[in-house]
């Protein structure tokens, strides 16, 4: 959405969009192109840098697109960055100059920028980066901070709707030497996931069931009226119902430490690995602050993403769910980790198996209670 | 620039000479009753060119030129009403909107550019007589001494932060209007130029696109971005609005003053064959510009 009616963002756009004079030839770094994957999956990054603070460029281009959200079908006008939702995540190291092109092409029908919380001033860049369709801008700030930040889009006007229909993701600033536990010992991951978080607003007809549009325009008059209402229709992982389950199910191996990036770009959310914990959890995704440790369940404020630590001890099945359980079964939020390995039976062992009650022993317990 | 708008004319008139032919009916009882145009003859005006404006990259004031119109304007002397608007969709040729509540002598407000397009399309097939929306040039010629001027505060230094800060301050300080609500048609007197409620409380939509442009050294402005999502919309100040927003007032969470309410009121010409001129301009847009 264009500006002036409303003046701050959109005043930005206006006074700012084209301030920078040229590209980024004033800085004598070395570049690193990176090719961005979609979520689950992170690109490829070390974990502690190699050689001293370069510029790091990625390129997200804006989707409008429909997706199917669920197994029953119901469609969402959805926006996107590189088309997936959430957005693709991007790994840096602090100090390190992050160069963003965002593209909105011609095909789009709306305006849209973005607003990096790991950027600092600008509106975290939502000022300098309001792209027409049919216009691209190239950003670049320094990543001052560590941590998983959420980067999100935020047109004037419009910030929730387009920030609910997808347009979300995260960016991890790792300090140079890498992770650290509470006494300053390095910490490694041997694999990461990136789980975006998101809720959806389905406006219904009046028989309840869900509509659907042939624009994101057309849906913004009925979904603003399900979003003031604050409940959402589906919370769902990685844009759809089941995303991260069955042939997707996310993958581990006993022995192994997985980092698990969780963001949720709107609305407050709880991650827990049912059958496991969080060894180290930064739970504000700040790697400034020691993690916390043996977590059971954390807590992911809306507009933040935060990191968890986890060395697989147990094989087998284990369900990453939102535990307000209602939103996990109900809702969506439930992803599955498959995790390869032995069974540990000083860790967990199945002393009898479920059978019949026997006879004797539950007679004999109910009499003890009688006689007291 | 001369150059293309005669282009565009003469491409505009080419596409007219095509022979299709459109059935007119004129049912009475369908029409709004008393719809009054203004006849304004064509004169000069200073206009401010509507979008963005920018030179090496900094913003810059939008240019302030002298015009005149092509032709002498026919424009509506009020507001289209809440009663009017309700036979369009009676008739189906108008979304019918859910939140819309203003009684029947009132402005129809609530109102986003395609359903304020779809009327005046109606209008042209119940009447045979073509009816759009004005440009904004044609807005601002028409609103006279009320069309406001939103020039770029100039702040002398090359800084787009000033330009930024400075911008903020402007229009956070801009006065709301002292009634949200719509009121009855007249209810903001007239203008000079014998139009009713102009830059009341009921901002109005125009055709016009937003456009991105860059000055030359020259001093030529040339266009960069054409984005007909976003429209302007007139009245006590200029603004820029999603084609599809009904209500200017949602997102909150910016400083400045939005428009109470989104209304429109309509031009009409004499052309047998609106939807070919429209389309020529449009391609001639495409092809030249809009300056
Ligand atoms: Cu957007």
């Amino acid at each position: 959405m264009i500006t002036r009616r409303t003046a701050l963002m959109g005043v930005a756009a206006v006074a700012l969009v084209i301030a920078a004079p040229a590209l980024a030839d004033d800085l004598k770094l070395p570049r690193e192109s990176v090719e961005l994957v979609a979520p689950p999956f992170v690109h490829a990054h070390d974990q502690v840098a190699k050689g001293g603070p370069k510029i790091m460029e990625f390129k997200l281009t804006i989707r409008e697109k429909e997706v199917v959200i669920d197994d029953a079908g119901t469609k969402l006008q959805a926006m996107t960055f590189n088309g997936s939702i959430p957005a693709p995540m991007m790994v840096v190291h602090e100090g390190d100059y992050v160069e963003l092109t965002l593209v909105n092409p011609e095909t789009n029908t709306m305006p849209h920028n973005i607003d990096l919380h790991a950027a600092t001033g600008g509106l975290g860049g939502g000022a300098l980066t309001h792209v027409n369709p049919g216009e691209q801008t190239v950003l670049r700030f320094k990543a001052t901070r560590t941590g998983t930040f959420v980067y999100h889009c935020a047109p004037e006007g419009m910030i929730p709707w387009h920030v609910v229909s997808g347009m979300h993701g995260t960016i991890m600033v790792l300090p140079r030497d890498g992770l650290k536990n509470p006494e300053g010992k390095p910490l490694h991951y041997d694999r990461i996931y990136y789980v975006g978080e998101n809720d959806f607003y389905i406006p219904k007809d009046e028989n309840g069931k869900y509509k659907s549009y042939d624009s994101p325009g057309e849906a913004f008059a009925d979904t603003t009226e399900v979003m003031r209402k604050l409940i959402p229709t589906h919370v769902v992982f990685n844009g759809r119902v089941g995303a991260l389950t069955g042939k997707n199910a996310m993958t581990a191996k006993v022995g192994e430490t997985v980092m698990f990036v969780h963001s949720e770009a709107n609305r407050d959310t709880r991650p827990h690995i049912i059958g496991g914990h969080g060894d180290y959890v930064w739970e504000t995704g700040k790697f400034s602050n020691p993690p916390e440790k043996d977590l059971e369940t954390w807590f992911i404020r809306g507009g933040s993403a935060g990191a968890a630590l986890y060395t697989f001890r147990q094989p087998g099945v284990y369900a990453y769910v939102n535990h307000n359980l209602i939103e996990a079964a109900e809702l969506g939020a439930t992803a599955h980790i498959k995790v390869d390995g032995e069974w540990n039976n000083d860790l967990m062992k199945q002393v009898v198996p479920p059978g019949p009650i026997p006879v004797g022993k539950s007679s004999a317990a109910a009499a003890t209670v009688l006689t007291r | 620039m001369l150059l293309a708008m005669k282009l565009k004319a003469a491409l505009t008139a080419a596409a007219l000479a095509s022979p299709f032919a459109m059935t007119a009916v004129t049912p009475s009882d369908t029409l709004p009753s008393a719809q009054e145009f203004a006849a304004l003859k064509a004169e000069n005006f200073s206009y401010r060119i509507a979008g963005d404006f920018s030179r090496d990259g900094k913003p810059v004031a939008a240019p302030l030129r002298q015009i005149k119109l092509d032709s002498s304007l026919a424009i509506m002397t009020r507001q289209v009403t809440a009663a009017e608007y309700a036979r369009c969709v009676d008739d189906g040729g108008c979304p019918r909107i859910p939140q819309a509540s203003t009684k029947d002598d009132m402005p129809m407000v609530g109102v986003n550019w395609r359903d304020a397009t779809a009327y005046a399309r109606w209008m042209t097939r119940t009447t045979g007589k073509l009816h759009r929306l004005p440009t904004d040039e044609e807005w601002v010629f028409a609103a006279a001494e009320k069309a406001s001027d939103d020039a770029l505060p100039v702040t002398g230094a090359a800084d787009p932060v000033r330009v930024w800060i400075a911008r903020y301050e402007a229009e956070t300080s801009r006065e709301r209007p002292a009634l949200l609500a719509p009121q009855p048609v007249g209810a903001f007197g007239r203008n000079e130029r014998g139009l009713q409620d102009v830059a009341g409380n009921v901002w109005e939509w125009t055709d016009t696109c937003f456009v991105r442009h860059d000055v030359e050294p020259s001093g030529a402005a040339r266009v960069t971005n054409t984005n007909c999502g976003v429209r302007v919309v007139q009245g006590a100040h200029r603004a820029y609005m999603t084609d599809f927003i009904r209500d200017p007032r949602t997102g909150g969470c910016a400083a400045g003053v939005p428009p109470a309410n989104l209304g429109f009121r309509l031009v009409v010409e004499q052309e047998r064959w609106p939807g070919l001129r429209r389309m020529a301009e449009r391609a001639a847009d495409k092809v030249f510009g809009r300056l």
